[in-house]
């Protein structure tokens, strides 16, 4: 597929500018990596990476970066803010997406030719996502079904506490479930999918599908909830990722 | 440079002459479809036309943007979105700095490096002839293809009257860099187009009396049009050129009152001039405007109507003409005038590995069209490469893609019209030259 040349509603209607809330951690010296930049799932904000992800990044070497959704976003509104983000770094940027963050970062590629891009237990099937979490979670679930919004549960993302994960409107969740094609990524970046046999949000078919998609096998983390990113252990996944990257992008 | 006389063959290598906007997003696309690139800049920083201190740059004091940011940024490297819907030309440079440090263009550029000649080497190759601009040894390179991203905007149309006997001071527009150099003088402005009406404007600010000399109406559009951009509405309501005419009609109206001549095309025919502030000063009294310039002797310039008048400051924004000293007119198909004809404005019809990027102007901003052009010619040369077949069967099909669909077949008669696009239909071509390349499946 080419790239989509006629942009009108990017034309016509752009989306309204706000403030965003990025967050980061960088490397003393600056060698020159790449810069990450996080994108984070639905309920969770640039928080999430800076437990744990953020710091040990930039540690590594990796200027690392992580952005919020903003409020009552749309999809179409935080790929406007991945790129927007991305594109003000000063460097081409490696994005990072989990979960839903995964499914923005995969529209934000048609549109910016990120560095490489990670795409981390992604929710890129509505349905499936949908199926899942009434097995999972029913209860945190059916209320989604009613326009009202979706709880997660700490045994759904492999956490033992949940107080900082916000409700899910209804509204992103159709969304999910209505999400175009994203499309074929600008400027071929290596794509690399990572996730766990374990997750309860994103089933292992799904998995293999994003992987299948973006030419490989998923890189396996079992014993994880969804959150790989907060859950113990999780060290693990974003070595892996780096280690990728440095073997993928060389200096 | 390096020193080795061995390496005068660049094999693979792409040539893009210039790093301006074009230039920077012709060696980005190459470099995405996997090119080496030696990039030739004659200045030592990029930007070309839009960084100021180019001595061949246009950019003048006052100027922004006519057309809106959406539709001036590259696509995949998006301005700032606080950014206003019209930014300064300061900021376009600070934009185009950034994108070539984002992608780390500069490796591929060879600045203070001017290109003197590219020839013809047999089998599709070319033999560039390079020189440091303040002079030194030629140099002679080959290279797979060239891409001349030169613009057209540094090459002055000088004023088409004797200015010899003229004692006030005579400029033109690219030299007008501060608005102290207008102030309390008796300026008259020469030109019709974007910049002669940007700095007629500046001019009524700053200036004692102005004089606004055109030769022909104009069709002046607004900036905005029920307090969206003017280009976004445009496209948003797809206007066919009659209601265009109307919409004009009924929300600039009748410039004939103010002494402007009537326009003598509709709207499209030329190149769109976007200036909201035009009519307010003529309507203060602020701006006289004046028909065509036809003598300029002593103090006083002679107008075609007989009257007189009496400028110590002449500025000309007669515009510019398109310039490709270092290649032979013939293998751009240039015509008696210097215009050449090339396949989507964009590819030399006799010579597969040589092209043109950003050599058109359209209805919204330049960069996206320089783009796309940029992207196809890095995937043409990739097909070549990779499937010629499949290559020979796109030229062949492209061949047939009537020009009515891509370029404005009325236009104006006039230097600065015939590489007029519209905006949707040109990309909606360059689209069908793309899903053409792309690989079966």
């Amino acid at each position: 597929m080419s790239p989509r040349v006629l942009r009108t509603e990017d034309w016509t209607a752009p989306v309204p500018p706000v403030k965003r809330e990025v967050l980061s951690a960088l490397p003393h010296p600056d060698d020159g990596r790449p810069p990450l930049l996080f994108v984070p799932g639905l309920g969770h904000a640039a928080w999430s990476f800076r437990e744990h992800w953020l710091g040990h990044a930039a540690t590594r070497g990796f200027p690392a970066y992580a952005i919020s959704p903003r409020e009552r976003g749309t999809l179409r509104a935080y790929v406007h803010d991945v790129v927007q983000a991305a594109a003000g770094l000063p460097r081409q940027t490696v994005l990072i997406g989990h979960g839903f963050g995964a499914l923005v970062v995969a529209h934000a590629l048609a549109r910016y030719p990120a560095r490489a891009a990670v795409l981390s237990a992604p929710l890129l099937n509505g349905w499936a996502a949908v199926g899942a979490a009434l097995r999972a979670n029913p209860a945190g679930a059916l209320p989604g079904l009613l326009g009202r919004p979706v709880r997660l549960s700490g045994p759904q993302l492999g956490l033992a506490d949940t107080a900082r994960v916000a409700g899910v409107p209804a509204r992103l969740c159709r969304e999910l479930i209505m999400a175009p094609d994203p499309g074929e990524p600008v400027g071929a970046p290596p794509t690399l999918v990572l996730g766990s046999p374990d997750d309860r949000v994103v089933t292992r078919r799904a998995l293999d599908a994003a992987a299948a998609r973006y030419g490989g096998a998923p890189l396996l983390f079992p014993g994880m909830g969804h959150d790989l990113m907060l859950a113990p252990g999780w060290e693990e996944p974003i070595d892996a990722v780096l280690d990728w990257l440095l073997k993928e992008l060389p200096s | 440079m390096q020193d080795t006389p061995d390496i005068a063959d660049r094999h693979d290598a792409v040539c893009v002459i210039g790093a301006g906007a074009s230039g920077l997003a012709t060696v980005k696309n190459l470099r995405e479809q996997g090119f080496s690139v030696d990039c030739y800049e004659r200045e030592t920083s990029v930007g070309g036309a839009w960084n100021w201190r180019h001595d061949r740059s246009p950019v003048y004091a006052s100027m922004h943007l006519v057309s809106s940011r959406p539709l001036t940024e590259f696509p995949d490297f998006p301005m700032p979105d606080d950014w206003p819907d019209y930014p300064h030309h300061t900021r376009l440079l600070t934009y185009l700095e950034r994108y070539a440090d984002h992608f780390g263009l500069r490796d591929s550029i060879w600045f203070g490096t001017e290109v003197v000649a590219v020839t013809p080497a047999g089998d599709g190759r070319w033999e560039v002839t390079t020189r440091s601009t303040g002079g030194g040894a030629e140099r002679v390179q080959r290279y797979a293809a060239v891409v001349a991203a030169n613009g057209h905007n540094w090459a002055p149309k000088p004023l088409s009257v004797d200015t010899s006997g003229f004692r006030g001071k005579v400029m033109h527009a690219s030299a007008f860099k501060d608005p102290a150099q207008l102030r309390g003088r008796r300026v008259l402005v020469v030109g019709g187009g974007n910049s002669g009406c940007d700095i007629a404007v500046e001019a009524a600010q700053q200036a004692e009396t102005v004089w606004h000399s055109t030769r022909r109406g104009y069709w002046y559009a607004p900036k905005y049009l029920f307090g969206r951009p003017l280009d976004q509405m445009l496209l948003h309501w797809r206007l066919p050129q009659w209601l265009y005419e109307r919409v004009l009609r009924l929300a600039v109206g009748d410039l004939t009152r103010f002494g402007l001549p009537a326009p003598d095309h509709r709207p499209y025919e030329s190149h769109p001039v976007v200036n909201s502030q035009l009519a307010y000063y003529l309507g203060h009294g602020r701006i006289t405007a004046v028909g065509d310039v036809a003598r300029m002797e002593g103090s006083t310039v002679e107008l075609a109507d007989g009257r007189r008048i009496d400028p110590d400051l002449v500025v000309t924004a007669t515009g510019y003409l398109p310039h490709f000293g270092f290649l032979a007119p013939e293998l751009l198909d240039m015509d008696e005038d210097g215009r050449p004809d090339l396949h989507l404005h964009t590819f030399a019809r006799k010579h597969p590995t040589l092209a043109v990027v950003g050599l058109v102007q359209s209805d919204a901003g330049l960069f996206p069209l320089a783009h796309w052009q940029s992207v196809a010619v890095a995937r043409w040369l990739r097909l070549r490469l990779t499937d010629p077949d499949r290559a020979a069967a796109v030229q062949q099909k492209e061949s047939s893609r009537p020009l009515r669909s891509w370029t404005r077949l009325k236009v104006v008669p006039s230097s600065r019209h015939w590489f007029e696009v519209g905006h949707l239909s040109y990309l909606r071509a360059v689209q069908g030259l793309l899903d053409e390349m792309e690989p079966a499946r």
